[in-house]
């Protein structure tokens, strides 16, 4: 499977669009029954998004549409033509890890895994609207994903450490 | 990724024969030899096994091989720091190969919580032996006696001497094509109390990977050519198809349809025209008449049967329990049930095969990949050296990923097509084409005597295992069995499955007795407990939680109340205290949970936290509302919607206590710390309320009646 070209002219032939993924633009077909959980993965070999359920019931596909995280499984790709996506493999910066990511390995917040790029996703996004999280308000943010691991505790560890790693990174002297 | 062919799996050759060296170069090969099954079953020194084998290669890393698989429940990591911890070697410098059916270890399955009291225990002694010899090399190449090496960090170094010399792993054994087997009797691993890397804290070794969504599982995974199938199940346990007709799935572009017998399947250029063109299958199915669930109950009591696989039967008699009856002081007899729950693992069930000049290679998600090359050597017809079966990472299992079926259906799929084929379960298929936690029935009789004591038990179990039947109170007149039924739905492993029912039915019934006694529930179980190991977890954990001695159920009436409840399984010993809270509205609210968990001498100290922490999350689900729901053999509820497993509002504090035994030998902590919170929260629930559940779920729309 080869990933569509990246996209270079701004006007499309009948039907195409430009993804923009992790900072590159992808001309895809945008039919309506498109969804973006099934071109993410299957045609552009983004495949850290996961399939739970496909039906807007488990999280494992969230992904960061303009910063705010959105059910890849329930989001159709014509709608978010012009917007920003990232996955979880562009949340790094290089080698860099995000606070989340990095709050994530010292709290070991998973154990089969298949959940945390949704869990990571939810986090970054509520963190952005809210930096500094009530355990309350982690719980009720990330309700809507699913450990069946029950990794819960220390997802909610991890999501706190990343607050005071974010807020003291914003705090600091440049 | 590459579908190797001809070459013969390494469990199917003799151990000096095995191409190790082709493989992974030249090194130092060490060999425990395998333990195969004796005549009489496991036997002393645990079940059957396919030995280990450690590859230390010129890099200086050590490879090392384990049939089991890595399904959540951190073995990958426990497995490596004991060999590193023998090898004195950095965890990054070793590299284990798991549940790869070419060059692994034969291995029963990655279930019953195994992997600390077998494969661990066999790459300590491997990895003892290994550097056993390597001390010698070193020993003859630096030219002072082996007493005087010391191996550490990669090195192998004079002890007394820091300018004696030194000399890495990798240039000891430069060149050697050397295979040492390992004699047990006289290999001694390092003891528990004197690791420096195993049981200390340790980050898990995929973390980088799966933070960063580059780790790969099954449905993953991609090769050239692949197409995407789909395979066609009945609507409803047992039917039988009647009538196909395909002929509008077949038309739809690229789309093959694949019959053999009863097998019917579609493969597909992209996986929307694999499930158009499921749909697209026009089938005509004859269903017989199956129970619903409300009548399950007499229908397990009406339909016993003989046991299948997984079944363990237990038939245990001391005393006489009759006699006991007779001259009891008072007797008891109350019925205790669990439902059928589903594993819904978060990565639903997927397969991908490829077939290279007659040799096929699927890569499953399962916890048996040794059984599943020989269900796929059966249903193919093809000898098991033409079969590998690779385990990739896998978005968990807790016993749910043992079946062979959609191995054997990817690989047929992908052998009529003549191209890789990918099968990927949606979440419905998930939960109406896995099987099912068994429905358990459980009936308990007891009595007592004139000095208030257990004189009889009796302890009868239908359509759920033996493990934990057993009790851990000293009682003179027992008679403990099961029985297997027939079932109406597919059932099968599960984490914990019997001993979550067995102690469910046991530890809520001795409560029972002693509130009818007017025994403090912790007093009474000190008083029985004939396992010194387990008293000493109920004393930690209930000193923990700060219990207040008292009969239930609690007298002040003001709602809030407190339950315990013990276990002892597969060598493992928990101890589970919960607080609640029924206020008016009846709306049961879990205030707090400690755990406490004793498995001997502990290996990988988070990952056992982790591990207990979310087996209790998974208990819970079961405990309060998890239900399949069944009628005319068709599950009613498969969606997260409508089968509702526990969220993050749903879980309440968790306060685990792990009781380190370096004395004893390890045990598995995936399993046994799940069965004591149903029955600790039913107690507390009568505890607080006076009302006495005897069911699983306890309380599936939250209110209790
Ligand atoms: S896969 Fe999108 S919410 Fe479950
Ligand atoms: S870690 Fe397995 S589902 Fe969360």
């Amino acid at each position: 499977m080869t990933a569509p070209a990246p996209a270079s002219a701004p006007s499309h032939p009948k039907g195409l669009g430009t993804l923009r993924v992790n900072g590159t633009g992808y001309d895809v077909p945008l039919a309506p029954d498109r969804n973006l959980l099934y071109v993410l993965r299957e045609e552009l070999g983004l495949t850290g998004t996961k399939y739970g359920c496909g039906e807007g019931e488990c999280g494992a596909c969230k992904v960061l549409l303009d910063g705010v995280a959105v059910r890849a499984c329930q989001t159709s790709v014509g709608e978010v033509v012009g917007h920003a996506i990232t996955t979880i493999e562009g949340l790094a910066q290089g080698e860099e890890f995000h606070p989340v990511q990095t709050a994530f390995v010292e709290a070991g917040a998973f154990q089969c895994g298949f959940c945390t790029p949704g869990m990571i996703l939810q986090a970054v996004s509520l963190l952005r609207q809210n930096p500094d999280p009530s355990e309350d308000e982690i719980r009720a943010a990330l309700n809507g994903n699913i450990c069946r691991c029950g990794g819960y505790f220390r997802i909610v560890a991890a999501v706190q450490r990343a607050s005071t790693l974010l807020r003291s990174a914003a705090e600091a002297p440049p | 990724m590459t579908a190797a062919s001809s070459v013969v799996p390494f469990d199917l050759l003799p151990v000096k024969e095995r191409p190790y060296f082709e493989h992974y170069g030249p090194g130092l090969v060490v060999v425990l030899p395998a333990k195969r099954p004796g005549p009489s079953g496991w036997g002393e020194g645990g079940p059957p096994h396919g030995g280990a084998w450690i590859h230390i290669g010129e890099d200086g890393r050590a490879r090392a091989f384990s049939g089991k698989v890595e399904v959540g429940q951190g073995t990958r990591t426990a497995l490596s720091l004991v060999v590193a911890e023998e090898l004195r070697l950095p965890l990054s410098s070793v590299i284990l190969t798991m549940g790869d059916t070419d060059v692994c270890p034969w291995d029963m399955g990655t279930f019953g919580s195994r992997s600390m009291p077998d494969p661990a225990q066999h790459l300590r002694t491997t990895g003892a032996a290994a550097r056993a010899v390597l001390e010698r090399l070193a020993a003859a190449r630096l030219g002072v006696p082996p007493q005087e090496i010391e191996v550490e960090g990669g090195e192998a170094r004079v002890r007394s001497r820091p300018d004696g010399g030194s000399v890495s792993l990798g240039e000891l054994v430069r060149g050697h094509q050397e295979v040492v087997i390992v004699d047990p009797a006289t290999t001694h691993p390092e003891p528990p109390s004197s690791w420096t890397r195993a049981g200390h804290p340790v980050e898990d070794v995929a973390s980088k990977e799966v933070v960063t969504g580059r780790r790969r599982y099954t449905s993953d995974l991609q090769l050239p050519g692949m197409l995407h199938g789909k395979i066609l199940f009945p609507p409803s346990y047992g039917a039988k198809l009647r009538k196909i007709d395909v002929a509008a799935a077949q038309a739809i572009p690229g789309v093959v349809v694949v019959r053999e017998g009863e097998f019917v399947g579609v493969v597909a250029p992209d996986m929307m025209s694999a499930r158009a063109a499921l749909r697209a299958i026009r089938a005509e199915w004859e269903s017989s008449p199956q129970p619903s669930d409300h009548e399950i109950v007499e229908f397990l009591r009406q339909h016993l049967a003989e046991g299948e696989d997984f079944w363990d039967v237990l038939q245990h008699e001391t005393g006489n329990v009759k006699d006991a009856y007779a001259s009891a002081a008072a007797s008891f007899h109350e019925t205790y049930t669990t439902a059928y729950i589903a594993h819904s693992p978060l990565e639903t069930h997927a397969a991908l095969a490829a077939w290279q000049d007659g040799r096929v290679t699927v890569w499953v998600g399962t916890q048996t990949p040794f059984r599943a090359r020989d269900a796929l050597s059966d249903a193919l017809g093809i000898p098991p050296s033409s079969v590998r079966v690779i385990v990739p990472p896998t978005g968990s299992g807790f016993g749910g990923k043992h079946a062979a079926e959609l191995a054997i259906g990817t690989a047929r799929l992908a052998k009529d097509v003549g191209h890789p084929v990918r099968v990927v379960y949606s979440r419905q298929e998930e939960f109406t084409q896995a099987y099912f936690r068994p429905m358990a029935v459980i009936d308990v009789r007891s009595s007592v005597g004139k000095d208030r004591a257990l004189t009889a038990w009796e302890f009868h179990v239908l359509n759920a295992g033996s493990a934990a039947a057993r009790i851990p109170y000293r009682v003179a007149n027992q008679k403990i069995d099961n029985q297997p039924t027939e079932s109406p739905l597919p059932q099968g492993s599960y984490r914990a499955l019997a001993a979550t029912a067995n102690n469910f039915a046991r530890e809520s019934h001795v409560d029972e007795v002693a509130a009818q006694l007017g025994f403090d529930p912790v007093e009474f179980r000190l008083r029985h407990l004939a396992d010194d190991r387990l008293a000493t977890v109920l004393r930690a954990v209930t000193e923990h939680a700060g219990w207040n001695p008292r009969p239930s159920p609690a007298p002040a009436r003001d709602g809030q109340g407190r339950g315990v409840a013990v276990g002892l399984e597969k060598g493992g010993r928990v101890a589970t205290f919960v607080e609640v809270e029924v206020p008016d509205d009846r709306h049961l609210r879990i205030e707090r949970i400690v755990t406490g968990y004793e498995c001997g001498a502990i290996v990988h100290p988070s990952n056992l936290r982790s591990q207990v922490e979310g087996g209790t999350v998974m208990a819970l689900g079961g405990a309060l509302f998890e239900a399949v729901r069944f009628q005319d053999g068709r599950v009613l509820n498969p969606k997260f919607s409508e089968y509702r497993v526990p969220r993050f509002q749903d879980v309440p504090p968790i306060e685990v206590l792990l009781l380190d035994r370096k004395d004893l030998p390890s045990q598995g902590g995936g399993e046994t710390p799940l069965i004591a919170l149903a029955p600790a929260i039913a107690n507390a629930i009568f505890d607080a309320a006076g009302t006495r559940l005897r069911s699983l779920p306890l309380v599936p729309d939250g209110i209790v009646p």
